[in-house]
Formats: structure tokens, sequence, C-alpha cells
């Protein structure tokens, strides 16, 4: 029999955890049962929902998961791989960009410079996302920011076509990603014991050897956090490629926003929303067991 | 054991870090095969000159030397130094035996011999069947032994070891000062070992050099620097505090003769080089003073008139606090020989003569303090 006092304090601690059921049963769990639902419906003439008269028919039919085969179509196929591929470079690049900087603030830059830093990584979130990925185009569109620059210095004899295409896709993910590059990354390198350097030189391993035996391993849990918070909203983007991209890049997030804004047809985006979700999802689970793996609950800290 | 062999040569070397002088004008020679301690207070520039010597600092002038290949920017990589960090740095992710085996790509060792080589070093220090551990699961002897296993398998011809055993109990101290003493001895390589711990240094080493300031006070021998302190801050450092002044009342056929102000005189051998000052300053070890209730000043036996201020009771031995009529402090250690109740003859206030043989007056060198 529990005493009354671990009773009432476990009745307190699940008081203090109701917040966080609310928002998460009632912003994810339950539209993301009312999508699943959604996703095994069809779309009615004039865009609705098809009611089902016959629940069993139905189901038998087939029917039910017609979405889904649609969405399997070499047609969506395509976007997908596009989708990935993009995430994929996106992460790459994100992770490059973000490896020397988040060095320099964490190890080499003076600790009184370090806030700075810090500060001016994170200080872009204070403008609107739409405007930054907007100031963008006014950057890369012809008569832009870039063209006048490369013209003026006469780097270039025509102006370059840089927006409305895969490049600026891709200038714009980087850039809007890179901050959840740079802070884990800073997180795991802040953490990082000098000596351990000095200790790999002192065994004869050289910076580069020691960077890639030593700090790369240790920062491990640093970069995969880094990777899953860039390239999960990188896989399910649609903003960026709507404004850089033009209509020629159509990414899955740009597919399943038209599905519900513009062609109506809210059982099919929803059937793609819900495999997009399945996907990050396994991928959490993926990095949930790499952190176990990893043990100490080391990498675990990062991020969940 | 002596310098004529050098290991490792320093000279002349400083390390300035901003307006701070780390390290002041160094220049030591250390013998091959030798267990050589750096000693001295916190910042006294001891570790920054082992740092140097492992090629993580750069010194800001003079030479390092080891086995007589100028090393002084040279690289830490490719050096034949390896260091036993303070708190150990071995590598968490990797397992006891990859640790050790961390550097036998750069040495060039045969891939075939690795696993050999692995098992001699964790075996030197005796943790054969821990190979697979990784550092978390290891007790804070078993890491310190993996550094140096770590560093020994490398066949450094110089070792460092940077205050090692600071982070270990006593008792484990103590049994590691024993081992790792019992070690170099084994292995005949060079081990230059910083502490801040004189006895720890006693214990060990072959010669010792206590440092101060960022400047080398002392050099010598273990016992010398115990024995024979020569300055006021080596006498204080080991703990023979006990400061004298005593005015030169001739010179003849390298005998000195004093007398104190209460007036016993005395004689002690003149140290080489004494250029007739008027007075000398000396110390005795606490423990070659002995407390007794009569003047020994007739019988040639240097007597200073004290008064008891404090008597602590500390089982094997008991100190005395003493002051002299002039208010000079002297401490006294007594071992206690006599049974408890026979061994409070004096009580605190009351008057004593603090006596010792002339044979223990230490010198100190005329000027002393400043180096």
């Amino acid at each position: 029999m529990p005493d009354a006092p671990a009773q009432r304090r476990r009745l307190g601690a699940y008081l203090l955890a109701l917040p966080t059921w609310v928002i998460l049963g009632g912003a994810f769990l339950v539209p993301l049962a009312i999508m699943l639902g959604l996703s095994f419906a069809q779309r009615s003439t004039y865009g609705g929902i098809q009611p089902v008269d016959d629940l069993a028919a139905y189901v038998a039919s087939g029917n039910f998961l017609a979405n889904y085969a649609r969405s399997l179509e070499p047609t969506y196929l395509q976007i997908y791989w596009r989708s990935l591929w993009l995430a994929v470079v996106t992460t790459a690049l994100c992770l490059v960009v973000s490896y020397p900087i988040a060095y320099f603030v964490a190890v080499l830059a003076p600790r009184r410079w370090k806030g700075t830093l810090l500060a001016l990584v994170v200080i872009p979130f204070w403008t609107s996302f739409l405007i930054r990925t907007y100031a963008w185009m006014l950057i890369l569109r012809t008569e832009g920011l870039a063209n006048t620059v490369l013209l003026k210095l006469g780097l270039v004899q025509a102006p370059l076509s840089l927006l409305y295409n895969d490049f600026a896709v891709m200038i714009g993910l980087v850039y809007a990603e890179l901050p959840f590059m740079i802070l884990p990354l800073f997180a795991s390198l802040e953490k990082l014991d000098r000596s351990l350097l000095e200790a790999g030189n002192d065994l004869g391993a050289g910076d580069v050897s020691t960077f890639f035996r030593i700090t790369v391993p240790l920062t491990m849990p640093g970069i995969v956090a880094g990777i899953l918070l860039v390239f999960i909203p990188s896989l399910g983007q649609f903003v960026v490629s709507d404004l850089l991209g033009g209509a020629k890049t159509v990414l899955v997030g740009n597919l399943i926003q038209n599905q519900f804004a513009v062609a109506r047809n809210k059982p099919f985006g929803a059937a793609i929303a819900f495999e997009l979700t399945v996907v990050v999802l396994l991928l959490l689970w993926a990095y949930a067991a790499y952190a176990r793996r990893q043990g100490n609950g080391a990498s675990r800290e990062v991020l969940l | 054991m002596s310098a004529s062999d050098p290991s490792v040569e320093i000279e002349g070397v400083s390390k300035r870090f901003g307006d701070v002088v780390a390290v002041d004008d160094v220049t030591l020679r250390i013998g091959r095969g030798e267990f050589f301690s750096l000693l001295g207070p916190s910042g006294c520039g001891k570790t920054t000159l082992l740092r140097m010597i492992g090629g993580f600092e750069v010194p800001s002038a003079g030479a390092i030397r080891v086995g007589g290949a100028d090393m002084t920017a040279v690289p830490a990589h490719r050096r034949p130094t390896n260091m036993v960090f303070q708190h150990y740095a071995l590598f968490p992710h990797l397992t006891v035996a990859e640790n050790v085996a961390f550097g036998f790509r750069y040495k060039e060792f045969p891939a075939g011999e690795h696993g050999r080589r692995v098992a001699d070093a964790v075996g030197l220090v005796r943790l054969s069947g821990l190979e697979g551990r990784y550092p978390a699961q290891l007790s804070g002897g078993q890491r310190q032994r993996v550094a140096l296993a770590r560093a020994l398998a490398l066949e450094p011809q110089v070792l460092l070891l940077d205050e090692p055993l600071g982070a270990l109990d006593q008792k484990l101290r103590k049994e590691m000062q024993v081992e790792l003493k019992g070690l170099q001895r084994k292995l005949g390589i060079t081990f230059v070992f910083v502490t801040h711990d004189q006895e720890e240094a006693l214990t060990m080493s072959d010669r010792i050099a206590v440092m101060n300031g960022g400047k080398v006070e002392q050099v010598d021998g273990a016992a010398a620097v115990f024995e024979r302190p020569r300055t006021d801050f080596v006498a204080e450092f080991m703990g023979a505090g006990n400061f004298f002044t005593a005015t030169v009342e001739g010179v003849a056929e390298g005998v000195l003769s004093l007398s104190l102000r209460d007036g016993a005189r005395f004689e002690v051998p003149a140290p080489a080089g004494f250029r007739g000052e008027q007075s000398v300053r000396f110390v005795v070890r606490p423990e070659k003073l002995d407390l007794r209730n009569r003047n020994l000043a007739a019988r040639g036996i240097p007597s200073v008139r004290v008064t008891i201020e404090d008597r602590v009771y500390q089982g094997v031995s008991t100190v005395w606090m003493v002051a002299s009529e002039r208010g000079e402090r002297f401490v006294v250690y007594e071992q206690n020989e006599r049974p408890f109740e026979e061994r409070g003859r004096f009580a605190v206030g009351a008057t004593a003569f603090a006596c010792w043989h002339p044979r223990h007056t230490v010198l100190l060198d005329a000027g002393a303090g400043d180096g």
C-alpha cells in the first residue's frame, strides 16, 4: 500500500503534465486520427467527403486504400524522390556549413564572445520566416542584389536566373534550417573535453586525424540531432519551394498543400500527409534506438 | 641517474601568457632514466613547463631538446614524449584496448603486433581482463592505469605525468606512488612528474626541481631538497620553515663559528663560496629541534629560549608551537616515544629551550628568497 504523500506526489506530477497532454492530444493526436480517417475516404464531386453508406461493403471493396494506391503512382513517386533528395542535400549542406561555425563558437572563440555569437545565430528568428524568404526573392531575382553585384563586378555579362529553380529552393532551405543544425552541434562541441584533443595529439594523431577519430565520434549525438532537426522539416517544407521554386519545384509539402487548398481532394492529401508522418516517426524511432544504444542518455539530452 | 646523459634539456625557457610570466628563464637537464619531479604550489609554472616539453605550449623564449633533438617547434604528435593527463583524458567512446592502441598506427607498429602490445601494456598496469571495458565502467584508479598504459604502450623516450595521482584517494595514492616508481625502475624510461605534494615527490623522485613564481628555486636529489633547502621558499615549502639568524664570529679552515643572539656559540662547516658575510640565516627542520628545560649552550649545543604557545597531539607525534623572546615562531616535532602521561613535559605558557645538533643547521644562500 503506497503511503499518502507518495500518492499525492504522483498526482501532482500528473497534474503538471496535464497541459502537455491537452496540447499533444488536442493538437496532435486527435488531428492525426482525423487525418487517418480522412485518408480512407473518397472525394465528393464538389471537393467534400463522399459519405459512405455501407461501411462493411466499402472496406470489403478495398476502396478505402484507393488514395494510398494512387499516392504510389510514378508521378508522385517522382515528387517524393525529389523531396527526399532535396532534404538530404539540404541536410548535408547544413552540416558542412554548420560544423565549422559551431566549432568556432564553441571551441575557438574567446569565452566572452560566445553569448554574442550564439545570439547572432538566433537573431533571424526575430523576423518572420515568410519575410526572410521573401527577402531571398529580392536577393535572387533577375534585377536582385546578387545579379546587380555580379554585373557591376563584371563577373557575368547577363543576369543569371537564380530564382525559381532548385538552386533557389536549396539556398532557402539551408538558410531556414541552419540554426537548427548549429545549436545542437554547438551544445555537443561545448561539452567536448579539450584535453581529449590534446591526448589525441600526444598519442601521435595530427589535428585532422584527431578531429575524425575523437571530435566527430564524441559530437555524434549533436550531429544526429541536428540532422533530424533539419531533415524532418526540410522534407515537409512547402513555403520555401512555393516562393523560391516557382511552379517548377513541386515537393511533397506542396503536393499536400495543393490537395487541400487547390485540388480540393482532402482525402488524397490526408493519405500523403499520413505517409509523410509515418516516415518521420520511423526516423525518430531510429534516433531513439540510436540514443538508447549510446547509453548513459548522452544523446537523449540533446533532443529528446 | 645523472644529468651527464641528458634525456630532456631545457635551455633558458620562458613562457608568457599576455602580461603573465608563467615560466621564467628555466634551465634544466633531466638525465636518461631519471625520475624527475617538478614540485611547487599551484601557479608556479610546473604544469606549463611540462606542457612545453609535451608540445602543448610553445615557449616564448628558449629551447627544449629531447634525446638531443631540438623539439622547440615540433608539434605534440611528432614528439617522442607521451603524457599522462591530470584527469586522464581517456577517450570515452573507446574501450580500454582501443584507448591503448590509439596511437599504434602513427608509430607504424605492424598490425600483427597490436594485440600483443595492448596485452603487454594492459598487463604492465595489472588491468588484464578489462580490455573490453569503457572508461565509464572503470574506477578512478583503473582509469589512471589505463592512461598510464596508453602512454607507455607507445614506448616514449620520456613519460610526462601531470599530477596523475591528484584525483585518487589517499590510500590508492600511496599504492600508486610505489607502483609508479617500480614501473619506472623496471622500464628505465625518463619520467617527468609534476606534483604539488612534497611527500609524493620525495617518495618517488631521484631528483626534484622546486619551482616558485615561474623560476626553479633548487634542483637536487630528493633527500637534499628535504634536508638541505637553500632558499626561504624551498625551506618553507618542504616544511622546514624554522628560520634563525646568527652572527658570524669567524671563519677558519672551512669552519664557521656562529653565535646566536642568546649567546650560544657553535660551529658549522662553512659553505662553498662563503664570502665573509656579517651574519647568516639558516633553518632547522622541526623534527631536528628538541625541547629541553635547560640551556645547553655551554656544551656547544645551540639553544634558543622559547615560550610554549601550543601543543598538538597527533598520535605518532606531537607538534609544539613555540615563540622566541623576539617573537620568532618555530615548530618542533616530537616522536611520541613515551607514554601519553609522561609526554606532557611542558605546559602551554611554560619556558623551554629549543636545541639542535649543530650539524642540523642548514645555511640558506645569502640573499636567498629572491632566487
